[in-house]
Formats: structure tokens, C-alpha cells, sequence
């Protein structure tokens, strides 16, 4: 299997969005922080598969390093 | 100074200020923006009187709505005034995603071709209030357009609302079985009663400019297309717009930040340098330029009564989207032929509910989609600012992350799907595009015309689908005012319907359908008294 770099969520990504920002909403930073760091856990174990893990935490990398900051 | 010349429109005495007999019109309109105007039309269309009082006597000035959408642009075209409309409005339907100097990606509005309207029209508001009136001007005898009048106070009761009116020759009362409040984003008639009006506010501001260039800025000249831009090169960190309306005025939306000072941002001096950024060494000259800061919002309730509320009075959107003219038109497109049915009697006065069950629905959708852009461009704290940076960072080289970049998600039909009017749909093997509450897909007809123009424009109409009328027994007469359209299974029609037979609403909304050749005439009957509102009735029978 290879990782889907496409839109998996058809015409629910604009809702599933608004709800990541929902949840954000009236957390401190801190909270926030934290929020994403539970979220990326539980989406993968929601994955469940390791091949693919990889290759999300590649395309996530990717650029990384040399980027100069938020574009 | 704009290159729009605002002739005053010619004012008359009003009767009741020469002394005419106290009379009580059914319908009064305040307001003549597009909504006010297009209501009025659709109300004369529809064989019902109408005054509509405006405070000032020109069109709007400078230039506000610019992008027509399909839809609406079907229903201007039931109203009279979308060839024209179409004639003059530069058409588009590409837009066009950058992300600082890089071309993300693009979107085609309308892939599927075959309609008589196109995706978008960009015209703007004052060339389509001209057009209406002019349109008005066919209705002598029904639409009585009433300018530099301004309706100062309003009284609702159980049989109707009277207005006092104000006028540079004196004031005056007028009687209305019906009043439509179309008086715009600050309407004084909600302002009067007290309604709350609530949503969210946005700080950003956005200048707002048009300017006359002769040079062309997009890449084929011929195909004009909507650019969109976050973080461009030419304007530090923030988001610019642009799009091409007719005589060459080009429109260009630039967001300022939320603390900079509107009056200091809209002289020309501090304009012409940023749109010289855009625009290079190309000549151009400011035609209109304004401030704005955006809030979506809406009344909890649009039917007071006799007293209704459409267009931006009912409701408001930030302009990402081309949410607030499109969605005042779809206001007027379902509120007319239900007061229509109400005041000629053909209906209950409950049919009226409806209508703000569905155009409630409808501002609901208008207001998430105008709201998500608006907060895309001007993230409301540090961790959505994160989210939409990474979001445009990944976009260059994974496609999901495009499909969240949100610019404005551009106005579209509504679905009516599953609301009370329509009947239950059962069928599996007609097209999913003629679904019971979707607007009835245009197509092409063998004799040069099109579907949707050839509907009634003022009733339901029985549309047959590769069905033979005589199939149709209706020994008892049940369906003798309804007009028939009969089409041939053509590959279009196939696509977009399937063979069957379709009940469609004045506005053209598919109320129900029936599968195959055989039709029942009181089936019919039923589908349409529940579309009136006479559900009771329908059981009944
Ligand atoms: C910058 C900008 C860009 C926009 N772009 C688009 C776009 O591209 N597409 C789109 O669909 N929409 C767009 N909109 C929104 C669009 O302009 C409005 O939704 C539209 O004008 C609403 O029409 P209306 O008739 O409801 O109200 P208005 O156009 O505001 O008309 C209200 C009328 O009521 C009259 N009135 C007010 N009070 C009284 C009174 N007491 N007595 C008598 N008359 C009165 C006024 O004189 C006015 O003529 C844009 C808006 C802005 C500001």
C-alpha cells in the first residue's frame, strides 16, 4: 500500500476541517499542543499500518528542514 | 468619477399625494436593490401588483456584486433579463489558486457542458438594477417603481402592514395585504422591530477597488478566470483577488490586516502604489474604491407575519463565494410563487412557513461556506494560522491539502432534499441529478431551445421524459392548468433525468417524479397539493 495523497474525504474535508478548528477554538496554546499531539496518535493507530505511517511522517518531513520558516 | 454615468431614474407624484382613494396593494416592496427589483418582476410575472418604495433614485453606486452564478443566472433568465445580462457580463468559469509566485492548482466550474447559462457572469450590481428596471418597465399596469421614497415607519397586522412613507413632496401612508423587506444589510424595518441579527464579525479588512486598464493581465485574453492569491509576492503576507468585469474594469480585492485605518487606506495616493505592485508598468485608473470590513449573519426567523425579510436584510456573507447576490436571488426565486399562490388563493398562508424553512437552510449553507473562507484568509488565532500555512505549504506537492485551500467556495444551487414541499422519492432508476428537491438540470432541446426556458415561467409544469402525454389518464380533469413539456430521450436527457415524469415548482425545483411510462394522474394531483402546502388536503384524498 502506498500513502493516498489525494482527498479521501470528498466534500466532508471542508467540514472535517472546521471541526479540527472547532476543537482548537478556546484551547491556551499549551492545550492546543497538546490536542495535536493526542489527535496524531489516535489517527495512527486509526492507520494502523506502519508502512504507511512512514511514509506520512516522510511527506510531513519533507522540506522540513530546509524550509526557512512558515511560508 | 466612476466610468458609471447614475441617471437619476424619473420620480412621480404619488397618488395618494394628489388626493387619489386610499386603496390596499397586495404587495409592497421596500427597497429596490437587485432583491427588491427582482422580486418585483417575478410578482408581475406572476400576475400580482406591486409597489416597491426606494429611498434614493439612481442604481447602486459604485460597483458591489460582480459575480452572477449559474443558478442565479437561470433565474434572471425566468425573470427576463439573463440573455442580457449574459450579452454584456464577461463569462468565466476557471479559477485560478496561487500561492506566493506558484500556480497551486486550478478548478473548472462547469466541466459538464450543455447548459444555456455558464458557470459565471461577472456584471456589475448596477448594470443588472438597470437591467431589472428596464424589465420592470414591461409591467406598467403591475409594478409601480416608486424612487426617493423611503419608508420611515411600518405597522403589522393580522390583514396586512401599513408604511408611512417619506418624500422630497410630502409624507404619506400606504396599505399592503403583503410587505417584502428588501432594504439591504442595515435594513431599517429590522432595525425598527427590534430583531437581533447575529453571526460573526470578521476585523480583517479588505480594499476593495476597481480600476478602467486597457491591457489585459490573464494569460489568454480571451478567457478571463478568477486569480486568487495568498501571500503573493506583491502584497506582503496577505491575500489579493482579482477578476475582470466588462468595459474593462478589472475588480482587485486586497486584504489589509485588521488594524490599519480605513480612510488612510482608500485615498487614491496609498491605492494607486499597490495596485501598481499587481500591476506593473500596465496604465490603468481607478473607478471606485472602498473599505470593508465583513460579518455573516442572519434573523432567526424571515416571516414575521405579513412583514417578510430577503436578500441581505434576512441575511449577510463576507463576498468569498458570491454568497449574498446569488442568495437573494434564490430568496426571491422561492418567495414568489408561494405569495403568489397565498394572495390569489391557490394556497394556504402557511405555504409561507416554507419558505423560510427552505431559504433558512439555504443562508445557513450561504453563512458556513462565507464564514470558513473569510477565516481561511484571516486565521482567528496562532494555531489556525498554523493549520492553513502548512495547508498551503503541502499543496505545491500533495493534492489533498488543495482541496482545504479555501478562497471562497463560489455559490451554488441549494438542495431541497427531504423538506416537506417535496414528495418522497422513491425511485432508483432515474438520474441522480433530477433528484425530488434538486433545481431540474438545464439541457439542450431538439428544436434549438433549452429545457429550463421552456418551462412555465410562473407555474408548476409536468414534465415528460420519453413519455407519451396520452399515457396520462385523467379522466376526472385533475391536472387541466398544469402545463405539460414533453421531451425525447435524447443522451442529455437520459443523463440528467431518465425516462419518467417530473413535477417542477415555479422555481423550477423538482417537487416529484415517477419512473417509467405509466403515470397516475391523481399521483400528480397529490405531489402538487403537498407542493402548495395543502399536505392536509393531500391526505385527504
Ligand atoms: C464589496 C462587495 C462585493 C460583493 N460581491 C458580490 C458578488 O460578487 N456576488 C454576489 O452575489 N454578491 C456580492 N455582494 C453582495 C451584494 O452586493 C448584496 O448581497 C446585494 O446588494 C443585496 O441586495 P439587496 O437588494 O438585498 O440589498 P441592497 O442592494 O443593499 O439594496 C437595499 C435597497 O434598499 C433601499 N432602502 C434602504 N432603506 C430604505 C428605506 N427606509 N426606504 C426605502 N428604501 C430603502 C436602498 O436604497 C437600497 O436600494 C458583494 C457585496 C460587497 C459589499
Amino acid at each position: 500500500m502506498s500513502l493516498n495523497t489525494d482527498n479521501n474525504l470528498g466534500i466532508d474535508a471542508d467540514d472535517a476541517y472546521a471541526a479540527l478548528l472547532e476543537a482548537h477554538r478556546h484551547l491556551t496554546p499549551e492545550q492546543s499542543q497538546r490536542l495535536n499531539a493526542r489527535l496524531v496518535l489516535i489517527l495512527m493507530n486509526q492507520v494502523g499500518e506502519l508502512d504507511i505511517i512512514n511514509q506520512a511522517i516522510a511527506a510531513a518531513c519533507n522540506g522540513l528542514l530546509t524550509d526557512t520558516g512558515a511560508p | 468619477m466612476t466610468k458609471q454615468h447614475y441617471q437619476p431614474f424619473p420620480t412621480q407624484t404619488p397618488p395618494e399625494l394628489k388626493g387619489a382613494p386610499a386603496r390596499v396593494y397586495p404587495v409592497a416592496i421596500i427597497g429596490g436593490g437587485p432583491i427588491g427589483l427582482a422580486a418585483a418582476v417575478d410578482l408581475a410575472q406572476h400576475g400580482v401588483e406591486v409597489i416597491v418604495l426606494d429611498q434614493n433614485n439612481t442604481v447602486s453606486v459604485g460597483s458591489r456584486a460582480i459575480c452572477w452564478a449559474k443558478r442565479t443566472l437561470d433565474i434572471f433568465d425566468r425573470l427576463g433579463v439573463g440573455e442580457r445580462m449574459v450579452r454584456k457580463g464577461v463569462t468565466w468559469q476557471t479559477g485560478r489558486l496561487f500561492h506566493a509566485q506558484q500556480e497551486v492548482f486550478n478548478f473548472d466550474l462547469l466541466p459538464d457542458t450543455d447548459y444555456k447559462m455558464p458557470a459565471f457572469v461577472n456584471l456589475q450590481q448596477y448594470h443588472v438594477e438597470q437591467y431589472l428596471v428596464d424589465r420592470a418597465g414591461d409591467f406598467p399596469d403591475l409594478i409601480d417603481l416608486r424612487f426617493n421614497n423611503t419608508v420611515t415607519d411600518h405597522v403589522t397586522s393580522d390583514t396586512g402592514v401599513s408604511l408611512q412613507i417619506s418624500t422630497p413632496e410630502g409624507d404619506y401612508s400606504l396599505q399592503a395585504e403583503y410587505v417584502i423587506a428588501c432594504d439591504g444589510a442595515n435594513s431599517p424595518t429590522r432595525k425598527r422591530m427590534g430583531l437581533s441579527f447575529e453571526g460573526e464579525s470578521f476585523e480583517e479588512r479588505f480594499l476593495i477597488a476597481d480600476i478602467e486598464m486597457e491591457d489585459d493581465p490573464f494569460a489568454n485574453a480571451d478567457n478571463a478566470e478568477r486569480w486568487f492569491w495568498f501571500k503573493p509576492p506583491f502584497h506582503e503576507g496577505q491575500s489579493a483577488l482579482l477578476h475582470k468585469q466588462p468595459d474593462n474594469i478589472y475588480r482587485i480585492d486586497l486584504q489589509l490586516g485588521a488594524d490599519t485605518n480605513p480612510e488612510e487606506e482608500s485615498r487614491h495616493e496609498n491605492v494607486t502604489p499597490r495596485i501598481q505592485q499587481i500591476m506593473g508598468d500596465k496604465s490603468f485608473q481607478l473607478d471606485w474604491v472602498s473599505v470593508y470590513r465583513f460579518r455573516c449573519a442572519r434573523l432567526a426567523q424571515f416571516v414575521h407575519g405579513r412583514l417578510l425579510f430577503a436578500g441581505d436584510s434576512a441575511h449577510v456573507v463576507s463576498p468569498f463565494g458570491a454568497r449574498g447576490g446569488n442568495g437573494g436571488t434564490h430568496d426571491v426565486d422561492n418567495l414568489c410563487w408561494k405569495l403568489a399562490a397565498v394572495i390569489q388563493g391557490r394556497a394556504p398562508a402557511s405555504l409561507l412557513d416554507s419558505y423560510e424553512q427552505e431559504r433558512g437552510h439555504g443562508a445557513d449553507e450561504n453563512i458556513r461556506h462565507s464564514a470558513r473562507a473569510t477565516r481561511f484568509m484571516s486565521p482567528a488565532n496562532d494555531m489556525e494560522r498554523l493549520f492553513r500555512d502548512e495547508i498551503l505549504s503541502l499543496a505545491a506537492d500533495l493534492p489533498f491539502a488543495r482541496a482545504w485551500i479555501n478562497s471562497g467556495r463560489l455559490s451554488t444551487p441549494c438542495s431541497l432534499i427531504d423538506m416537506p414541499l417535496q414528495t418522497s422519492d422513491t425511485s432508483d432508476t432515474l438520474a441522480d441529478d433530477s433528484r425530488c428537491g434538486l433545481v431540474a438540470p438545464d439541457l439542450p432541446l431538439d428544436n434549438g431551445d433549452w429545457l429550463l426556458a421552456s418551462l412555465s415561467r410562473n407555474s408548476f409544469t409536468l414534465l415528460l421524459v420519453g413519455v407519451n402525454q396520452t399515457s396520462i389518464i385523467d379522466s376526472s380533469n385533475l391536472l387541466d392548468a398544469l402545463p405539460v413539456v414533453t421531451i425525447s430521450l435524447t443522451e442529455h436527457a437520459q443523463r440528467r433525468y431518465g425516462r419518467g415524469a417530473f413535477l417542477i415548482r415555479p422555481d423550477q425545483h423538482i417537487a416529484a417524479r415517477w419512473e417509467g411510462t405509466d403515470l397516475n394522474a391523481s399521483l400528480v394531483r397529490l405531489a402538487w397539493d403537498r407542493a402548495l402546502g395543502l399536505a392536509d388536503k393531500a391526505h385527504a384524498a
